[in-house]
C-alpha cells in the first residue's frame, strides 16, 4: 500500500531565514490586533456587558420580520436592538444591552427580558422563544473579571509548566507565543465582530493548551537537538529540529482542522463563534511554534551549554548509555 | 516497552470494554433504542443548552437584611422598656442610616438601659464576635450599630430559609428534578430541566409574601396622604396594581397594633359565590388564629387592611369578630395572581427579596437542533479523520483509529460512569479531543519512522518511537490538563461541561492512543515478526 506523504521525506526549509520579517510582521499583526481591540472594541456579549440575548424562530413565516421588530422593540425604551440572523432566515437572535447606569439596578435585566419576550409574543402569534440569555449588570462584572483572571492565571500556568520542564527561555517563548496565539485571535474577534462571550474565553483557553503543543513538539526537539548535536549553531539547529517535526506539525494540524471543519460547517450554529476561534487558533498556533516560540530561543541565547549545568539524573543515565554504546 | 504479560493485557483489556460498554446506554437512548428493564445502566446527563431548561440566579441584598435586623431591634427595644419597671421613657427614634439611634430622657438611666438591651444581642460566628455593638454618645443617645459578623450571619440564615422557600414554591408548581442551591453569600441557582417558559416560575420565586394585617388610620386626611404625608404612628401604603380599575392611590395605615400573616395551615384559591372572582382562603394556626380573633374583636367595626409585600391588596371593614381562624383574600386578582399568591402563603414568606439577576432559558427545540447537528459533525469529522488517519499511516493507522473508537466511547462512558453533563461546548469539545487524541499516535509514528530511516530494526524503532515520542506526549497533555482545569475552576455550567470533556478526554486518549497501540502492535510484531513496516 502506497502512503500518502504531506511533505517528501528530509526536507531542509530554512524556516529560520525569515525570522525577523516573520517577527515583524506578526509584531506589527499584533500591534493592530490589539489596536483594533482597544479602538474597534471586541463586540461583548450579554456574558459581559449585561443586557439579554433572546432567540427567536418565527415558525410560520419563511423570514423574520426584523425591519418592524426592530422598531416594536426601540418603542419599549430600552435602547435600540442588535437583530442578528443565525441558522435560517426565521430564526434571529436579539441583543439588548444594559441602558447605561443601569448597574445598581440588579432586577433590570429581568424585567427587560420579561417586557420584550411578552410584547413579541402578543405581537407575533407564530413567535417562538427559543432562548433567552438574561444577565444582570453585577453579574456580567463578575463574568469578565473571572474570564480574565483565568486566561492570565492558565497563561502564567502553562508558562510556568515549560520553564519547569525546559529552561527559562524556553517558558518565555512559550508565553510569547500564546500571547501572540491570543493576540491575533483577539484580533480576528474585532475585525469580524463576532460576538465575545464566555465561550470564546472556553477557546482561548483551549488555544493556550493546543497552540502550546505544537510548541513543546517543536522544543523537546530542540531539546534533544541540542544535547545531540553540541557544536551545530543555534539557527541551523532549530532549522534542523523544525524540519524533522514538520511532517507530524502539519499531520496534526490537518487532524484539528479536519474535525473542526466538520464542526464549523455542520456544527451547531450556536457555537460558531467558539468553532472560528479554535479553528483560527490551530493555525496562527501552528505558525508561531515555528515562527515565534523558535526564534526567541536564538536571542534569548540559548546554546547547547544551557543544558549540561541542569542535567537532570534521568537525562545523565540516558547520556551515559548512549555514550557508553 | 513491548513486553506485555498476559496479565497486564487482561486487566487494559478489562478497561477498555468496561468505560466503553458504559456509553452503550448513553447511545441507545440517543437513538431511541429500549434496553432491557433492571440492568444497571447509567447515561450521560444533557446539560439545559441541550435538553432546554432554565438556570435562573437569584440575589438577595443584604442590605435589606441589615434594615430589616435594625427595625427588628428597633421593636424589641421598644418593647423591653415598656416592660422595664420603673419605666423608661426614650425619645428621638431612628431606625434609619444603617443604625438604631435613640435618646433616654432621663440620663440617671442609661446604665439600667443598656442592662435591659444587652441580652437582645447574640453572638456571632466563631469568633466571639457579638452581633451588635452598643455605643453611648452625647451621654444619653443610644447607638445600635449591627456588626458585620452579625449581618452575615443574618443573611446566611435568611438565604437557608429562602432556599427552603424556593424549594416548596416550585415543587408546588410540579415542575420536575429541579436542582436548587445556595452559591455564595446571598445567591441561589435554580435550575429546572424541560421548563420552556421560566415566567410563571420567576413571578412565584419574585414574590416575597410578607402577609401583614393592620388598622387603617381613618383619622388621616386625604389631602395629607397624597401629598405622601402620614399622621404619627402611621404610614401611607399604596394599593397594589389589580387586574382591572379597582381602588388606586394609597391608604394610611397604624405603624402599630397589625398582625402578620405568617402563621397558617393552609391557603386555598377559592372563588368568591357572588362575584365569581378567584380569591385565596387561608387558615390560621392554632396561635395565629387567637392573635387574629383578638384583632377582630378590639377593632369591630373599623376597616383594617390586607397588606402583601407592602401593597394593599384591600382594605375590608370588620364587620365581626373572626373567630374561626379563617379568613379570605379577595384582590381583584387573575386566577394566576391567585394561584401563586396561595402557593407562595403556604411556603413561608421569602424572608428577603429575591431579583432574578441571570437567567439562561433554552427551548426544547434549538436543543434538540444541537444535539443533531453535533452528531452530524461529530460523526462526518470522525469519518473523514478516520480516512486521512489512514492514508497516511497504513497499518499503524488502523490501530490509531481503533483506539480512536474506543476512545469515543470510553468518553461517553466515563461521563455516564461519574455523572457529569454533557453540555453544548461538550459537544465540541468531544469532537476536538477526537481530532486531538489523533496527534499522540502521530508522534509515534513520526518517530518510528524516523527511527528505521536512521537504520534501526522494526523492533527497536517501534520500540523507542514509543518512548522518545511519550515525553512530548506528556507535556503537551499536561499544559491541555492546566488550560481546562483553569477553565474548570471559573466557568459557569456549560464553559465547565466543556472543560470536564477535555480533562476526560486527555485521560482516555493518552490510555487508548499510547497504551492501547502499543499493546496491539507489538501483538502484531510479535505474531507476524516483520523485517519492513510500511510507515
Amino acid at each position: 500500500m502506497k502512503l500518502l506523504k504531506l511533505v517528501p521525506d528530509n526536507t531542509n526549509i530554512k524556516f529560520l531565514r525569515w525570522r525577523v520579517p516573520f517577527y515583524v510582521i506578526s509584531l506589527l499583526l499584533m500591534a493592530a490586533s490589539l489596536g483594533l481591540v482597544f479602538t474597534k472594541g471586541l463586540n461583548l456579549g450579554v456574558d459581559f456587558i449585561g443586557g439579554q440575548m433572546i432567540r427567536v424562530t418565527f415558525t410560520q413565516s419563511a423570514e423574520a420580520p426584523v425591519g418592524p421588530l426592530r422598531g416594536e422593540i426601540e418603542a419599549l425604551g430600552y435602547g435600540e436592538p442588535i437583530i442578528q440572523r443565525y441558522g435560517k432566515p426565521n430564526e434571529i437572535s436579539i441583543r439588548m444591552k444594559l441602558p447605561a447606569g443601569a448597574d445598581h439596578d440588579s432586577g433590570l435585566s429581568d424585567k427587560m427580558a420579561r417586557t420584550i419576550t411578552a410584547d413579541i409574543k402578543a405581537r407575533h402569534a407564530d413567535a417562538r422563544v427559543d432562548g433567552v440569555d438574561s444577565v444582570s449588570g453585577k453579574v456580567s462584572g463578575e463574568l469578565w473579571h473571572s474570564a480574565v483572571l483565568s486566561l492570565g492565571l492558565a497563561a502564567l500556568a502553562v508558562a510556568a509548566y515549560i520553564w519547569l520542564r525546559f529552561e527559562w527561555q524556553f517558558g518565555v517563548g512559550a508565553l510569547f507565543s500564546l500571547v501572540h496565539d491570543v493576540t491575533l485571535t483577539l484580533g480576528m474577534f474585532a475585525v469580524t465582530q463576532l460576538e465575545f462571550d464566555l465561550t470564546i474565553v472556553a477557546a482561548l483557553l483551549t488555544l493556550i493548551g493546543y497552540s502550546l503543543n505544537d510548541t513543546i513538539v517543536v522544543y523537546d526537539r530542540i531539546r534533544e537537538n541540542l544535547k545531540k548535536y553540541r557544536k551545530m549553531p543555534m539557527p541551523e539547529l532549530l532549522d534542523l529540529s523544525v524540519n524533522e517535526t514538520l511532517h507530524r506539525t502539519l499531520a496534526t494540524s490537518l487532524s484539528m482542522l479536519i474535525t473542526l471543519s466538520a464542526l464549523l460547517l455542520l456544527g451547531p450554529g450556536v457555537i460558531f463563534g467558539f468553532t472560528a476561534a479554535i479553528t483560527l487558533g490551530i493555525f496562527v498556533g501552528t505558525y508561531s511554534s515555528i515562527y515565534m516560540a523558535a526564534p526567541i530561543l536564538i536571542w534569548l541565547k540559548v546554546t547547547s551549554k544551557s543544558f549540561v549545568p541542569t542535567e537532570s539524573a534521568l537525562d545523565k543515565q540516558e547520556r551515559m548509555a548512549r555514550e557508553g554504546v | 516497552m513491548l513486553e506485555f504479560s498476559r496479565l497486564k493485557v487482561i486487566w487494559l483489556w478489562a478497561i477498555t470494554l468496561v468505560a466503553a460498554a458504559a456509553a452503550i446506554p448513553s447511545i441507545t437512548a440517543t437513538l431511541g433504542l429500549a434496553l432491557p428493564a433492571g440492568i444497571y445502566a447509567p447515561k450521560v446527563n444533557l446539560g439545559l443548552d441541550l435538553a432546554g431548561g432554565s438556570h435562573i440566579l437569584l440575589e438577595a441584598d443584604p442590605s435589606q437584611v441589615r434594615q430589616q435586623r435594625i427595625e427588628g431591634m428597633d421593636e424589641s427595644v421598644r418593647n423591653k422598656l415598656k416592660q422595664a419597671n420603673p419605666d423608661i421613657r426614650i425619645s428621638d427614634i431612628s431606625n434609619r442610616d444603617g443604625a438604631l439611634t435613640f435618646l433616654v430622657e432621663d440620663p440617671s438611666k442609661v446604665d439600667a438601659v443598656r442592662e435591659a438591651i444587652l441580652p437582645l444581642t447574640n453572638g456571632a460566628g466563631l469568633t466571639g464576635a457579638r452581633d451588635w455593638t452598643i455605643n453611648v454618645v452625647d451621654g444619653n443617645r443610644f447607638v445600635l450599630t449591627p456588626t458585620t459578623e452579625g449581618i452575615d450571619l443574618a443573611v446566611s440564615q435568611a438565604m437557608e430559609t429562602a432556599v427552603e422557600v424556593v424549594r416548596k414554591r416550585i415543587d408546588a408548581l410540579g415542575t420536575r428534578e429541579p436542582t436548587i442551591i445556595r452559591s455564595g453569600s446571598n445567591r441561589i441557582v435554580v435550575q429546572v430541566p424541560g421548563l420552556q417558559d421560566p415566567q410563571a416560575l420567576k413571578n412565584l420565586l419574585g414574590q416575597t409574601a410578607k402577609l401583614e394585617f393592620k388598622l387603617v388610620d381613618t383619622t388621616a386626611l386625604q389631602s395629607d396622604i397624597q401629598r405622601g404625608v402620614a399622621p404619627p404612628g402611621s404610614e401611607i401604603v399604596p394599593y397594589a396594581a389589580g387586574k382591572d380599575g379597582g381602588p388606586v392611590g394609597s391608604i394610611a395605615v397604624k405603624r402599630l397594633g397589625g398582625i402578620r400573616g405568617d402563621q397558617l395551615t393552609n391557603a386555598q384559591v377559592t372563588n368568591n359565590q357572588q362575584t365569581n372572582e378567584p380569591q385565596v382562603a387561608i387558615t390560621f394556626n392554632t396561635e395565629g388564629g387567637a392573635r387574629f380573633a383578638k384583632l377582630t374583636t378590639q377593632n369591630v367595626n373599623k376597616p383594617f387592611a390586607i397588606i402583601l409585600d407592602g401593597k394593599v391588596l384591600s382594605a375590608p371593614n370588620i364587620n365581626e369578630p373572626i373567630l374561626g381562624g379563617s379568613a379570605v383574600i379577595s384582590g381583584n386578582f387573575t386566577t394566576q395572581a391567585a394561584s401563586n399568591l396561595a402557593i407562595s402563603l403556604r411556603s413561608g414568606a421569602l424572608p428577603v427579596d429575591l431579583k432574578v439577576v441571570e437567567e439562561r432559558t433554552v427551548g426544547p427545540d434549538l436543543g434538540a437542533d444541537s444535539i443533531r447537528k453535533g452528531m452530524i459533525a461529530m460523526g462526518v469529522g470522525t469519518l473523514a479523520l478516520v480516512a486521512f488517519i489512514l492514508a497516511v499511516y497504513g497499518r499503524f493507522g488502523v490501530y490509531a483509529c481503533i483506539a480512536l473508537v474506543f476512545n469515543v466511547l470510553m468518553i461517553l462512558g466515563v461521563m455516564a460512569l461519574i455523572g457529569t453533563t454533557l453540555t453544548l461546548p461538550g459537544i465540541a469539545g468531544f469532537v476536538l479531543t477526537i481530532g486531538a487524541a489523533v496527534d499522540a499516535n502521530v508522534l509515534i509514528n513520526e518517530r518510528i519512522r524516523e527511527e528505521r530511516h536512521r537504520g534501526r530494526r522494526v523492533f527497536q524503532a517501534v520500540e523507542m518511537g514509543y518512548k522518545e515520542a511519550s515525553r512530548a506526549i506528556f507535556d503537551a497533555n499536561i499544559t491541555n490538563v492546566i488550560a481546562a482545569l483553569s477553565m474548570a475552576a471559573f466557568g459557569t455550567g456549560p464553559v465547565r461541561g466543556f472543560a470536564i470533556v477535555l480533562l476526560i478526554g486527555i485521560a482516555t486518549s493518552v490510555f487508548t492512543a499510547v497504551t492501547m497501540t502499543r499493546m496491539w502492535v507489538a501483538q502484531w510484531l510479535r505474531k507476524a515478526r516483520p523485517t519492513e513496516i510500511a510507515l
